[in-house]
């Protein structure tokens, strides 16, 4: 494998204790047919995700970014066998899972869960919040200690929802509190792991702020390991140890968070990161942005060689023939790209005077 | 400019009028619960070549707001007081003919899904050459040069062939883009846009936003932007209006809101939105709590329930006393009975404040 680090970065930099690998992904495919409208033939393949090698610690939270269609959900949901990966191997808790059955999987889901972007549409509108809650024990044949009532109304004020709310419907709950719902759910069978895809894309600023409290809170309390899907990059700065950068299916850059955002290596993420607009109207204009022209290219026909490079401007001939491997530039740092760039170094600690 | 309207218009001689001027403008509903009070006596004032942003949480009235000045609001399902004025014509009071003819020549609106003002079954150019010919008598020929030279503005691709192509053909960016052309090609002085970019990834946000501040010189245009990103806000706005539970709870120049927001929901949403620069290990410090029903506002100042500072406020006033917009300083206000003291002692700054201070 052309990732030989990824594997050894442990979260927040090498100070911190490198908890046990909880999910271990090795050359993640995930294609889906493209059918002919008449005779129902395959004419052609989505590659929505194209070799993802990846592991998530106890204890860490992984993000995934990138522009919208890159594959963050695809992976996502392939990493956790809710699709059936085209190639590749999952481990998840130190089992493979890349063949088991849909009857196989049902055990492992207990330690690993997911939480989605949509509270209102992941949360069945004609049960109450008791039975959404212990619907995983349900499956898993689990008969909580003190029983279901006060296992959910035990989870429930956990996560911060009134406890005597339990025979109420999902109509009753604003967004925010729909989407405790559903992390409170998810907590059920105290996974290892959580898969959380947008989980406050849908939230104002300040209930997002509050649910990311909570995940933080609970990540500490229960050693969970999150992977954290989101396209809000100051959101995703904030909660996650690592970043990978994914573009048309492909990680282009993973590092902790503090590197990619002091000193981004792949042409993408530099372009990505220079978007964000700045924080304060007295910085208007302080930066230089990088416009990237054109669309993503289809993912049914990826470009040659780099797939960025019909829109990065430091493309050359050997970008067009030549795939670059996802490899470790720097302790903890690995780029997919033939011209990575150069390295910043931590200014310092004190903020930049004005 | 053709709007000399039969509405209620200032009369001639009285003090001059913004382009776009709110007076106390109020929108409610009946519903089966009650009375909705989306919009509870906004006011501000927008000249031509300004942005002025909205900015306030799910269910604040911002759309509500909008909606009223494009005179979209079903005169029986809404009950609308006050006045919105643009260029002189009271949108409150004006018969429905001359609202449609401002509409679309005078003001056009752009919305956060493009989909939603683009017709899936028609090629995008049938529908920007309807635009045009729809408010004027301008031949058809003349009327495709003018979808081709928009689309092209907005900086489609070989706006020559994709003229013809469907909404669907187009990506996520491409259609914002689509909807910005319909939107402009009548050249109108007022662009609402309603959060124009929520939905698209910061690169293409990036790109949108540059487009809409290019066209904004290029035709003088006023633009309202309602968008919950302050970041965008920061980049984007001249001045700010934020809303809660309806109202206007402050209101002022970017530099001023940014630099010395003067209320605690400011102070509220500026501490919610991770900071780029900070420490990674800064807790948030959300608001805590639910925004208020419209139907049953709290008693007292409308943010109590979920305020912090209250207790620096005496005798109990900011349970049972709505708290007027009051000067901070000059053209900017604030709706809360702290002491102007208590307003900067107190105040949470935004992000990225303290390193340009
Ligand atoms: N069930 C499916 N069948 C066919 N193509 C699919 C399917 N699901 C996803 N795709 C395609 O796979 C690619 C990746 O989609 P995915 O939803 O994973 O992207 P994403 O990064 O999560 O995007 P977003 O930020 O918009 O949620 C896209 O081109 C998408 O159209
Ligand atoms: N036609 C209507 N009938 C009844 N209530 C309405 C109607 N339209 C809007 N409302 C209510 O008015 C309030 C303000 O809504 P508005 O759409 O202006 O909020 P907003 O600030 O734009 O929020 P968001 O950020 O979610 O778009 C909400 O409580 C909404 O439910
Ligand atoms: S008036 Fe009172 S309750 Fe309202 S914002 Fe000010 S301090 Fe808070
Ligand atoms: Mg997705
Ligand atoms: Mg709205």
């Amino acid at each position: 494998m052309t990732t030989p680090n990824l594997t050894d970065a442990g979260p927040r930099g090498a100070s911190t204790p490198v908890g046990d690998v909880v999910l271990r992904v090795r050359g993640l495919q995930k294609y889906f047919p493209i059918q002919s409208s008449f005779l129902r033939r395959t004419i052609g393949q989505v590659k929505a995700v194209e070799n993802i090698d990846l592991d998530v610690h106890a204890g860490e939270t992984v993000g995934l970014v990138g522009e919208s269609g890159c594959g963050k959900s695809t992976t996502g949901r392939t990493m956790l066998r809710l699709l059936d990966p085209t190639g590749g191997s999952i481990e998840i808790d130190g089992r493979d899972v890349t063949h088991l059955s849909m009857r196989q999987m049902v055990p492992v889901r207990r330690s690993a869960q997911m939480i989605f972007q949509d509270p209102y549409s992941s949360l069945n509108p004609r049960h109450t919040i008791g039975k959404i809650i212990s619907s995983p024990w349900e499956v898993q044949g689990v008969n909580p200690e003190g029983g279901v009532k006060k296992s959910v109304q035990e989870l429930m004020a956990r996560v911060g929802l009134n406890p005597e709310h339990y025979n109420r419907f999902p109509a009753e709950f604003s967004g925010g509190q729909r989407q405790r719902i559903g992390i409170a759910r998810a907590l059920a069978l105290r996974p290892k792991l959580i898969v959380c895809d947008e989980p406050v894309s849908a939230l104002d600023v300040s209930i997002q702020a509050q649910v990311l409290n909570l995940l933080e809170d609970l990540q500490n309390e229960f050693n969970l390991a999150y992977v954290f899907i989101a396209h809000d990059l100051s959101v995703v700065r904030h909660i996650a140890d690592r970043i990978a950068v994914m573009y048309l299916g492909r990680v282009m850059e993973i590092t902790d968070s503090d590197s990619l955002y002091r000193s981004p290596r792949h042409p993408y993420t530099k372009a990505l990161l220079s978007a964000i607009p700045l924080p304060h109207p007295s910085m208007r204009g302080q930066r230089e942005r990088i416009v990237l022209t054109g669309d993503l290219p289809s993912p049914s026909n990826p470009p040659s060689g780099c797939v960025f490079r019909t829109r990065c401007w430091k493309a050359q001939d050997r970008c067009a023939t030549e795939i670059p491997p996802l490899s470790e530039v720097s302790p903890g740092t690995s780029v997919a790209c033939h011209f990575p760039e150069p390295a910043k170094e931590p200014v310092s600690f004190t903020p930049p005077q004005a | 400019m053709t709007a000399q309207s039969t509405g209620q218009v200032a009369g001639a001689g009285t003090t001059k009028r913004a382009f776009l001027e709110l007076d106390e403008l109020k929108v409610s509903f009946q519903t089966e619960d009650g009375i909705v009070r989306a919009v509870d006596g906004v006011s501000f004032a927008l000249e031509r070549g300004r942005t002025m942003a909205i900015v306030g949480e799910s269910g604040s009235g911002k759309s509500v707001t909008s909606q009223a000045i494009m005179g979209l609001h079903s005169r029986r399902a809404a009950k609308i007081s006050g006045h919105a004025w643009v260029d002189g014509v009271d949108i409150v009071t004006a018969p429905e003919a001359d609202i449609r003819a401002l509409r679309g020549t005078q003001m056009a609106m752009i919305f956060q899904d493009p989909l939603s003002s683009l017709h899936p079954f028609y090629t995008v150019g049938k529908q920007l050459v309807e635009a045009v010919q729809a408010h004027g008598e301008v031949p058809k020929a003349e009327a495709r040069r003018r979808a081709v030279t928009m689309l092209d503005r907005v900086g489609i691709p070989n706006a020559a062939r994709r003229v013809d192509d469907y909404p669907h053909s187009f990506s996520g960016g491409m259609r914002q883009r689509a909807m910005i052309a319909m939107a402009l090609i009548n050249n109108p002085a007022l662009l609402i846009a309603d959060e124009p970019t929520t939905a698209l990834d910061v690169t293409v946000q990036a790109q949108i936003l540059e487009l809409i501040r290019e066209l904004q010189v290029e035709y003088n245009m006023a633009i309202v932007l309602i968008t919950h990103d302050l970041g965008v806000v920061a980049e984007s706005a001249d001045d700010v209006t934020v809303m809660y539970g309806g109202r206007v709870v402050e209101r002022g120049g970017v530099d001023e809101i940014f630099s010395r927001p003067s209320m605690p929901y400011t102070w509220g949403l500026m501490s919610s939105v991770p900071d780029m620069e900070a420490d990674r290990g800064k807790r948030l410090e959300p608001i805590p709590g639910q925004p208020p029903s419209l139907i049953n506002l709290p008693k007292g100042c409308v943010f109590r329930p979920r305020c912090a500072y209250a207790q620096h406020v005496p005798d109990g006033r900011c349970d049972t006393e709505r708290p007027d917009l009051t000067p901070v300083d000059e053209g900017h206000d604030a709706r809360c009975f702290l002491t102007l003291d208590q307003k900067r002692t107190l105040a949470v700054k935004a992000p990225g404040t303290e390193e340009v201070a």
